[in-house]
C-alpha cells in the first residue's frame, strides 16, 4: 500500500483520508497509521502546494546556480552544502555528477535580489571556487505538471 | 430502379450506441461516462518510435501478417504473460484492431447456417459479423446472478450438432466480469466434449484486478481449438492506432491471412512499429494505468453502495453494470431522463443485447475527479427517482 499511497499524494496532497482508503482499498485507520508513521519517519517530509506564480501579481525570481566547490578532508560535501542551504532564500541543494560539484536554486523578489546573494554570500565562502548563475525565465512544467494549459478531453462522448 | 443493398447486410440492426451517440452529440454541455476508449494517452516511449518510423521513412506496406519483429514480440508477450507458446511465423495475424480479427475469424471458421454463440451482454461487433459471414448467432443471455459469467450448464444446453464456434469476450466489456481458471476449466470440459471451437476475445487481458488473466488458450486440450484475439487499444491506450492480433491454430491463420491480405492488404506500418515498443518495453505503463483504473473502480463501487444502487463487483476491463430495475424503467428511459436532466451520458446495457436490459455501462476511464462530478449528479438524479416512487 505505501508504494500506492505515496504515488496519490505525491499529486495531491489534499485528499481526503477517507477517500484515500476507499480507492486503496483498506481501512481508513490503516491510512492514518501509515501515513503517520512515514511522516514519524521522514519519508514523508511536508505537503506542498504546487503554485504557478506568473498568474499572480507577485513578483519572484528563480534562479539555478551551479557551484563548483573544495570538497574537505573527512566531510566530503555535507559541510559546504550546509552553510549554503541554511540560507533561507535557498529553495534547494543538491550534490551533482559531472561537470560541478553542488546545484543551488534560489529565489528572490528580483533579479538584483539574487545577484547580491551570488556575489555577496554565494563567492565569498572558502571553498566556493566558482559559480554559473541561470535564471528561469519561464516553467512550462513543474513537479509533473504542466503549467501552461489545462487538457482537453478530444474522445467522442459515447463508443463502444 | 433495383434495391441496391444486400439483404443480409439491411437486415442488421444499427447499434444501440449509434442512436444513443445523436442524442448525446446533440447536447452541448453534457459530461459523459459513455467511452470504450482509455483516457490516457499513449505513453510518449511508443509514440515516439511511431514518429521515429515515419522520420526513418518506413511508410510501405509490411508483410501481409505483420512484421516479423512484431510477431515475436507477441509470442514473447503471450509466452511472459500466458505461457502459451506459437509460432510466429504460421500461428499469428497481425490486424487491424481486434474488430478485424472478429470478422475474419467468423469468415475464416464458418459454413452457412453453422451456428455461433455469443455470450451477452457483450462488444456489439459479435452479432454483426456473426450474420455477415452467414453463421446462426445463437445468444447466451449470461446473468447477473452468475456475477456474468458463463457457465458450463449455459453451454452445454445452448450447443446443438450445429455448433461450431463459441464466442469467449472476458475480461467483458460492457459487465466488466471476468473468467477465472476454475470456470474456464469448467467449460473448457464441453468444448472439448462437444468438438466446438473458441474465439477469445481478450482485448481486455491485462485490465484484470483480482489475479492475473487467465487465457483459455493456456489450459490443455484448448490451444488447438482457440482462436486467441487480442490487441494493443486498451493495454497500451493505443484506440487509434489501430492495431490488434489473432493467435491460433495454423490452419486457421492462414485462411484468416488469405482474407486479411485481399481485404486490408497489412495492419499500418507505423502502427506495428510502435506495437514492438509497447510490448518490449510497456509493462511499467500498463502497471501504473491498471493502478489508476483499479482506484477508480473502488471508488465507483464505494458511491454505488453508499447511494444503494445494487452492483456486483467486476473484476475487470474498466466498465461497471449498475442494475438500475429499483426505478421501474428501461435502461433506455433511464439513460435519457439521466441525460436530458444532469447532462450526464452512460449506456443503457441494452445496447450490449437484450439480457442487459435493467443495467447501465458506466466507464471508468475517466480521471477521478471527473468521475466524481457525474456519480454526484448520479446520487442526484436516484435520489429524485426514489422521492418519485414514494409519491
Amino acid at each position: 500500500m505505501r508504494e500506492e499511497l505515496l504515488a496519490i499524494i505525491e499529486k495531491n496532497s489534499r485528499i481526503e483520508l477517507k477517500e484515500l482508503a476507499v480507492i486503496l482499498g483498506v481501512e481508513e485507520i490503516d491510512v492514518v497509521n501509515e501515513l503517520a508513521a512515514m511522516e514519524a519517519d521522514g519519508t514523508i517530509c511536508g505537503y506542498h502546494t504546487l503554485i504557478n506564480w506568473e498568474n499572480t501579481s507577485i513578483d519572484k525570481v528563480t534562479a539555478l546556480i551551479e557551484v563548483r566547490v573544495t570538497p574537505q578532508r573527512g566531510q566530503g560535501f555535507d559541510n559546504i552544502a550546509e552553510r549554503i542551504y541554511k540560507y533561507p532564500e535557498v529553495r534547494s541543494v543538491y550534490l551533482i555528477s559531472g561537470g560541478y560539484d553542488l546545484l543551488v536554486t534560489l529565489e528572490g523578489k528580483s533579479l538584483k535580489e539574487v545577484s547580491n546573494f551570488v556575489s555577496d554570500k554565494l563567492s565569498t565562502l572558502d571553498t566556493v571556487l566558482s559559480t554559473a548563475t541561470h535564471f528561469i525565465l519561464k516553467k512550462y512544467k513543474d513537479h509533473g505538471t504542466v503549467l501552461a494549459k489545462k487538457p482537453v478531453d478530444e474522445r467522442e462522448m459515447i463508443t463502444p | 430502379m433495383r434495391n441496391p443493398i444486400a439483404d443480409k447486410c439491411a437486415e442488421i440492426k444499427p447499434s444501440g450506441i449509434r442512436k444513443f451517440f445523436d442524442i448525446v452529440s446533440e447536447m452541448k454541455d453534457a459530461i459523459s461516462l459513455g467511452v470504450g476508449e482509455p483516457d490516457f494517452d499513449t505513453p510518449w516511449h511508443i509514440r515516439d518510435e511511431g514518429i521515429y518510423s515515419l522520420e526513418k521513412g518506413r511508410t510501405f506496406y509490411t508483410s501481409n501478417a505483420g512484421l516479423k519483429d512484431l510477431k515475436i514480440e507477441i509470442c514473447n508477450y503471450l509466452k511472459r504473460k500466458q505461457g502459451i507458446t506459437y509460432d510466429y511465423n504460421n500461428e499469428v495475424l497481425v490486424t487491424v484492431g481486434g474488430s478485424e480479427a472478429i470478422d475474419i475469424a467468423m469468415r475464416a471458421m464458418i459454413n452457412p447456417g453453422e451456428e455461433v454463440l455469443i455470450p451477452q451482454p457483450s462488444y456489439v461487433s459479435y452479432e454483426p459479423c456473426a450474420i455477415l459471414a452467414d453463421a446462426k448467432p445463437v445468444i447466451i443471455n449470461l446473468k447477473a446472478e452468475n456475477e456474468f459469467r458463463l457457465t458450463a450448464r449455459e453451454l452445454r444446453d445452448t450447443i446443438t450438432d450445429k455448433t461450431k464456434l463459441l464466442v469467449l469476450p472476458f475480461p467483458n466489456n460492457p459487465t466488466g466480469a471476468i473468467m477465472e481458471r476454475k470456470d474456464l476449466e469448467e467449460i473448457a470440459e464441453v468444448i472439448i466434449e462437444k468438438d466446438i471451437y473458441v474465439l477469445s476475445d481478450e482485448i481486455y487481458s491485462e485490465l484484470t484486478y483480482k489475479g492475473e488473466h487467465v487465457s483459455i488458450a493456456s489450459l490443455p486440450g484448448m490451444q488447438e481449438r482457440t482462436i486467441l484475439i487480442n490487441g494493443f487499444s486498451k493495454a497500451y491506450a493505443m484506440t487509434g492506432w489501430r492495431l490488434g492480433y489473432a493467435c491460433g491454430p495454423s490452419e486457421i491463420i492462414k485462411q484468416m491471412t488469405k482474407i486479411h491480405q485481399f481485404a486490408i492488404m497489412c495492419a499500418p506500418t507505423t502502427s506495428q512499429y510502435a506495437a514492438v515498443e509497447a510490448l518490449k518495453n510497456g509493462d511499467e505503463d500498463v502497471k501504473e494505468m491498471r493502478t489508476a483504473y483499479n482506484q477508480r473502480r473502488r471508488f465507483l463501487m464505494n458511491a454505488f453502495k453508499e447511494m444503494g444502487l445494487e452492483c456486483f463487483e467486476p473484476y475487470g476491463a474498466f466498465y461497471v453494470f449498475p442494475c438500475i430495475k429499483e426505478f421501474g424503467m428501461t435502461s433506455d428511459e433511464f439513460a435519457t431522463r439521466f441525460l436530458e436532466e444532469e447532462k450526464v451520458a452512460v449506456v443503457p446495457g441494452t445496447a450490449f443485447g437484450d439480457s442487459g436490459e435493467g443495467f447501465l455501462r458506466i466507464s471508468y476511464a475517466y480521471s477521478l475527479e471527473n468521475l466524481k462530478v457525474a456519480i454526484g449528479r448520479l446520487e442526484r438524479f436516484v435520489n429524485k427517482l426514489r422521492a418519485e416512487q414514494k409519491k
